[in-house]
């Protein structure tokens, strides 16, 4: 058997493929160094929602955070997320034994329960529009509100973008050296968007519940 | 180099590791759905807002750790890296949310 083929087969995988090639642990390594920028970018989107969060200005309809938001619909988008976090777990369960199709259907998984949140997420947005006429423009809270969850609403849709090109491109591939570190970093992005939504749902609605 | 070193014994040596690992990742979940549920019920039910602040922050940081350290697998070896990353990362972020809330936009 030569080696070319040895890559190519998802039965002689070494341990962790996500990481046996210099191109893999470089994808890794690299890939935190983005989600720590990352991090500090989300920090400047909440610190200016918190500072803003209760300017209204000579705005024609402010509608004050405690009687924008209600909390069934954002603990429903919770557990979507958080239960699609859990199921990208899974998937990298399967990657890690080298079953390419146990991780391709706990992938699909993922991208269903991601599009669900989003299906939520969008209806809020035209919600707040239509009924209180919050908009992007209406109020710097306005401004700041949407600017945070809305950017978070992009990594969402960004996330599932990747997840599904990458199970597109290499659905007859099977699992190999070449895309298994691929498979890993998307799920690592789709847990930071996780992260990221459990200070939003703390920070933004069950705080601005509070007052 | 071509010939497979590996055993069959390995193999199912790595799969009760990762059986072990799962475990603990579900064990994880179930604590997150908690933590989220008491969450929205301490919102839910009429506390002081001193008090629930405080605490929901507190929660929220604990889901964080949760997801870095099980689901991102932080707690698994040649994560030193990683851990340097994320945790000058957090320190920027923590710098910048001071610095917006208490100087820029007031």
């Amino acid at each position: 058997m030569s080696t070319h083929e040895d890559v190519l087969s998802s039965e002689n995988l070494p341990h962790e493929p996500e990481k046996a090639t210099l191109e893999g642990k470089n994808k890794f390594l690299g890939f935190w160094f983005f989600l720590g920028g990352e991090t500090v970018l989300f920090a400047s989107l909440f610190g200016t929602y918190l500072a803003l969060k209760n300017s209204f200005g000579n705005a024609e309809h402010a509608t004050p955070s405690q009687e924008l938001f209600g909390l069934e619909l954002v603990f429903i988008m919770t557990m979507f997320l958080l239960t699609s976090s859990l199921t990208s777990v899974y998937a990298m369960y399967h990657m890690k034994n080298h079953d390419f199709k146990k991780m391709m259907l706990w992938l699909g998984i993922t991208v269903l329960l991601g599009l669900a949140f989003l299906a939520c997420e969008i209806y809020e947005f035209t919600h707040y529009y239509h009924e209180f006429h919050h908009t992007f423009t209406s109020s710097a809270f306005g401004s700041a509100f949407y600017a945070l969850v809305g950017f978070h609403g992009a990594h969402v849709v960004f996330g599932l973008c990747w997840i599904v090109a990458l199970m597109v491109r290499n659905a007859r591939r099977g699992l190999n050296l070449y895309n298994a570190p691929k498979f890993y970093i998307s799920s690592l992005y789709w847990h930071f968007i996780d992260v990221v939504w459990v200070f939003i749902f703390t920070v933004v609605y069950l705080m601005g519940k509070v007052g | 180099m071509a010939e497979n070193t590996k055993s069959s014994h390995t193999d199912e040596f790595y799969k009760v590791k990762h059986k072990e690992q799962m475990k603990h990742q579900v064990i994880t979940f179930a604590l997150m759905i908690i933590f989220t549920i008491v969450a929205f019920a301490l919102v839910a039910g009429d506390f002081s807002k001193l008090f629930i602040i405080p605490v929901l922050l507190l929660l929220a940081a604990v889901q964080v750790m949760f997801q870095l350290y099980y689901f991102m697998h932080m707690s698994e070896k040649g994560h030193e890296m990683p851990a340097l990353m994320i945790y000058s990362g957090i320190f920027a972020a923590i710098l910048t949310i001071l610095a917006l809330t208490t100087i820029t936009w007031i």
